[in-house]
């Protein structure tokens, strides 16, 4: 089991850790519903530092991106991110992740720790551009710090104007002292906010700037457990749950990130999928009756015939009602359509509703 | 965390107070912070007798579900009329008013089985 930068200070604070993508993380704190609100409500911190970070330098890096993801990343300009995924060649997605342009000649892919030897081995592969690949993961620390006083409560930590920062774009700059910290308005909860990349050896330190920082926000550790309900009630993605090997991003309701005006791996069978409509698609419900859904519970129609699977569901600490997400056959995707999730062998009535679920 | 030693215990994370022919059920400290926040609690057993180590329901928590056994085989009486407004009260409080059932004993031998509230923490390991 890895440890990150900053396990002795979960432990000292008294969060409960899990294993999670073979690193010892903190899942909560004192309970996922209050430090979900502390994150809707103020500011919040989550220690994710055991996602991977790769540098791609070389002057053909972004033909190798272009490549290898479905996003059109000749879009980005120095300081932007995008989301985008990485298909396999059977109708699948290897992982999803964010590309930072650094410069013309040097990227950076933020991927999901479970998968940081799959990608690597995924995109050096197809690596014939002559790129220099550089896995940083080890020696990179991420903290998010996510929430609407996220701005107001680190801005006294540097002088890069956190509130003017659009959404998806970075800066690199000093900050609580230290150099070359990349600063990215990003996150992964819709409560807006920054990640915030750095050399692990200053872990502590910014940390702890932050806390002291942020003390007059409620500023508070928030852990994994937190990280999903916020990430689900905006309907996001999770790798392994939602999206995986045998999704394709049409059917996840990725088709905004993966764009037919460039070639890319599997392009021409996802252009197929397209043109022909997918045999499911990922939608988000509600229950009507009394339940929580579960990841891997079936859905069925009224007469109990299976219609599809659920990827996520949780009981959504802001909304107070059980919602999920799940793959359906396409006749019972539209919004409104009645669906059913079997819980303990007993079918309970939910409805298929917009996303995100949550709309502040 | 808290195992009043008056209390009974299973390896499966139930505690009971047994009181004559009856007893009360609930979940331990140690239970009902493994499953964080508790969402609801889902008993539908009310007047049915229950064989010892049965489930008698789910406990559905924001994270995860586990199901609820019977410490000792019984007829479960009266289910926790608060929690159905405040599932918190298991996690506020496992061993007063977050207790989730009163059952009526069908055997009077089987508590024999049960923990002691220094087995139970050395169970689990505290």
């Amino acid at each position: 089991m890895k440890n990150t930068a900053l396990t002795e200070t979960h432990i000292s604070l008294g969060a409960k850790m899990v294993p999670f993508a073979g690193y010892s993380m903190p899942v909560q704190y004192e309970g996922i519903n209050a430090e979900h609100q502390v994150v809707r409500n103020s500011v919040g911190v989550f220690d994710v530092s055991h996602m991977g970070e790769f540098i791609l330098k070389g002057e053909r890096a972004l033909e190798l991106i272009q490549k290898v993801t479905s996003n059109d990343a000749s879009k980005l300009v120095e300081g932007k991110v995008q989301y985008s995924c990485l298909p396999n060649e059977t109708g699948g997605i290897v992982d999803d992740l964010l590309v930072y342009r650094i410069d013309s000649n040097t990227y950076m892919l933020v991927v999901n720790a479970s998968n940081i030897e799959k990608d690597w081995n995924w995109i050096s592969k197809f690596n014939t551009y002559g790129v220099e690949l550089k896995d940083i993961s080890e020696r990179t620390a991420l903290l998010a710090v996510q929430g609407p006083k996220a701005a107001e409560a680190l801005q006294s930590l540097t002088e890069t104007d956190l509130s003017s920062m659009e959404y998806y774009s970075f800066k690199k700059g000093k900050f609580a002292g230290i150099e070359n910290v990349l600063i990215s308005a990003t996150g992964y909860t819709g409560a807006g906010g920054f990640e915030l990349y750095f050399d692990s050896s200053h872990a502590e330190e910014v940390w702890r700037a932050i806390f002291e920082a942020g003390a007059p926000y409620g500023i508070r550790p928030i852990g994994l457990g937190a990280r999903d309900t916020l990430r689900l009630e905006m309907g996001f993605c999770l790798y392994g749950n939602d999206i995986d090997d045998y999704t394709s991003p049409l059917e996840a309701g990725l088709g905004w990130i993966t764009k037919f005006n460039k070639d890319f791996v599997n392009a021409a069978q996802l252009a197929e999928q397209k043109q022909n409509k997918p045999a499911r698609k990922l939608i988000g419900f509600e229950m009507i009756d009394r339940g929580i859904p579960r990841h891997d519970y079936e859905i069925v129609d009224r007469s109990g015939n299976n219609i599809g699977k659920v990827t996520s569901g949780t009981q959504s600490p802001s909304l107070q009602k059980a919602i999920g997400l799940g793959y359906v056959k396409p006749e019972f995707s539209t919004v409104g359509s009645e669906i059913f999730i079997n819980i303990r062998n007993n079918p309970v009535k939910a409805q298929v509703v917009k996303l995100p679920f949550y709309k502040g | 965390m808290n195992f009043p030693a008056e209390l009974k215990y299973t390896k499966d994370h139930e505690w009971i107070r047994i009181e004559g022919s009856e007893a009360i059920v609930g979940i331990t400290d140690f239970a009902q912070r493994e499953l964080g926040d508790i969402v609801y609690i889902d008993i539908n057993t009310q007047g049915q007798e229950v064989a010892q180590n049965e489930i008698f329901g789910t406990v559905e928590a924001v994270k995860t579900v586990s199901d609820l056994f019977i410490p000792v085989t019984g007829t479960i009486l009266e289910i926790n009329p608060l929690l159905d407004s405040q599932p918190e009260l298991v996690n506020q409080d496992p061993y007063g008013d977050g207790w989730l059932v009163k059952i009526t004993l069908s055997s009077e031998t089987e508590a024999a089985d049960l923990l002691s509230a220094e087995d139970y923490k050395s169970l689990i390991g505290v």
